[in-house]
């Protein structure tokens, strides 16, 4: 069984129609990266995971259980730990304060600490400014933060919403190496980007949507290839 | 709680006693006058202090202050018709802060589901609902007022004794709350309430709590507002005065207690000493809120305390 299956789920903002029915699974283990253009519903899709945005209709099952009925909280507690778009660091506390709230609901003072180090091993820059505040950070640096703090909760499966958006090329690739290390230490990944070759460069599968649909999908290698793809997002 | 006490923190603590007792004798020296703007100032500090929980810390934008000092104020004034005892006082604040976190409830319970301002328009708009309520109870003698409100046995310079202690606890009580892990996760929210909400913060609970304590230190400081005046009236709190703790809070600096408390005494002298232009004390405040944003846009002392100031000078002495 997959670890996060999703069945005819579909999203209404108000009276437009944001998912119209989407199916997908992401097994253990995998990067899986969802692409697509501008409002395909990519983050949409995230969000209804998350439990940030309520659902309208299908299901939503990770690990056999279903997220769509559970909060927020609860969805963080099970193991699912969103990246939000945009960062969206906490400017006001410190860089470990940050982190610290991504342990918001664990309790193991032991436990957090070692996630904390397993942290730092990845992001070694978030340890030299660990007193700063966040705010005071670059854009990779906040990246880099935002992706900590998810860490943080020691999720079994990471939502990474647009890591790439906004950071300078040799950036956007540091961080896609850090993603594919955090899969080998065992967290599995759900990867929205708009940055489709990247996206494709390190995903075990793919999904490609376009207005609330997926349209297409295989493993990454595939699809990088594929005529279709290389036209609408790879630039030809 | 374990930091609580804590070699800086009892300096802290004997310095603020050292304070409240210097104003103490202050108000001991001081003329009738100066007296009255002391007690002003100190229950403008109360109820700025929770409103300042509430907008600086967990960022939610409150404009009916006025309804839960109003609670304060006739639950204590309705007790005070049998008599004026510091027991009968107590028991007022008491019902006034039941009433208070009754009627917060019910706004923030709807309210906080929601992300963004919704709270500035529902608070502005119960506190009219309170005020006009109050208008026509008889219990609360109506568009009159209530009157005769003095402490039978305690006079201006023990009730402002009283007035200094329930700052001091009120400070500890949200110092404690904001330096808890409870506070924390309430300052999250203020930051960005999306990524709190997926770090598995509860954002509603922690966006009522803040609004609670708050909303029930408004009814504290509303509770001295009877035997301060002596008479209370519901005029006494429309939407001006929700807008005049707010100024005290935007001046202070959202998040800043210390700001609060100088703001407050900073607007309670500058009230006496306009007490002969009332015309202009209006302009005047406008000015100063223009200047204020023009030229600290964060206020005074912006989201830092007084107790900032010394320990970095100390780190850089190191």
């Amino acid at each position: 069984m997959a670890m996060l299956e999703i069945k005819k789920l579909e999203l209404n903002y108000g009276v437009i129609k944001a998912l119209k029915g989407i199916d997908m699974e992401v097994n253990q283990g995998e990067i899986v990266t969802l692409i697509g253009a501008n409002g395909a519903g990519k983050s949409s899709t995230l969000k209804a995971i998350s439990g940030i945005e309520k659902i309208s209709g299908g299901e939503i099952l990770f690990n056999g259980e279903e997220l769509s009925k559970m909060n927020a909280q609860d969805i963080v507690k099970v193991g699912v730990s969103q990246v939000p778009e945009g960062r969206r660091i906490f400017a006001g506390m410190s860089v470990l304060e940050n982190l610290e709230m991504g342990a918001y609901l664990r309790k193991d003072a032991e436990e957090i600490k070692e996630s904390l180090e397993l942290v730092y091993k990845h992001f070694p820059i978030l340890k030299d400014r660990s007193k700063q505040n966040a705010a005071t950070l670059s854009g990779g640096e906040q990246q880099m933060l935002a992706m900590g703090r998810a860490l943080m909760s020691k999720p079994k499966l990471l939502l990474l919403d647009e890591p790439s958006m906004g950071l300078a090329p040799i950036l956007v690739k540091s961080i896609f190496s850090i993603i594919s290390d955090i899969k080998e230490q065992g967290t599995t990944v759900l990867l929205v980007e708009q940055n489709a070759r990247m996206a494709l460069s390190i995903a075990d599968r793919a999904y490609v949507m376009e207005t609330g649909k997926i349209v297409l999908s295989g493993n990454g290698k595939e699809l990088m290839d594929s005529e279709e793809i290389q036209k609408a997002y790879l630039g030809g | 709680m374990k930091h609580l006490f804590t070699k800086k923190n009892l300096m802290w603590l004997l310095f603020g006693a050292l304070i409240c007792i210097a104003m103490y004798f202050v108000f001991g020296v001081v003329t009738q006058k100066w007296q009255k703007t002391l007690i002003t100032a100190a229950y403008y500090i109360i109820g700025a202090l929770g409103l300042n929980l509430i907008i600086g810390v967990s960022g939610q934008f409150s404009l009916g202050h006025a309804g839960f000092i109003a609670i304060g104020a006739y639950s204590v004034g309705v007790v005070f018709q049998g008599d004026a005892t510091l027991a009968n006082f107590a028991l007022g604040i008491a019902i006034g802060v039941v009433i208070t976190c009754a009627v917060a409830l019910i706004i923030a319970v709807p309210t906080f589901r929601l992300r963004g301002d919704y709270l500035a328009i529902a608070t502005l708009g119960f506190s009219e609902i309170i005020r006009i309520a109050i208008q026509n109870m008889k219990i609360t003698g109506g568009a009159s007022g209530l009157s005769y409100l003095s402490f039978e046995n305690i006079n201006d310079h023990g009730m402002f004794l009283m007035m200094l202690i329930t700052i001091v606890l009120s400070i500890l009580l949200i110092v404690n709350f904001v330096k808890s892990s409870h506070g924390r996760a309430t300052i999250s929210v203020r930051e960005d309430e999306i990524a709190s909400e997926a770090m598995g913060v509860n954002t509603t609970k922690y966006k009522t709590i803040a609004f609670l304590i708050g909303a029930s230190l408004a009814a504290i400081a509303g509770a001295y507002v009877g035997p301060m005046n002596f008479f209370i009236k519901p005029g006494d709190f429309g939407f001006q005065k929700s807008i005049d703790v707010l100024v005290i809070v935007v001046l202070g600096g959202m998040g800043s207690l210390s700001g609060t408390v100088i703001a407050g005494i900073f607007i309670a002298v500058i009230n006496t000493l306009l007490q002969n232009y009332s015309d202009i004390r209006m302009i005047l405040y406008a000015i100063i809120l223009v200047t204020t944003m023009i030229f600290r846009p964060k206020g005074l002392f912006g989201n830092k305390e007084i107790t900032d100031i010394f320990s970095k000078k100390r780190k850089e002495a190191e």
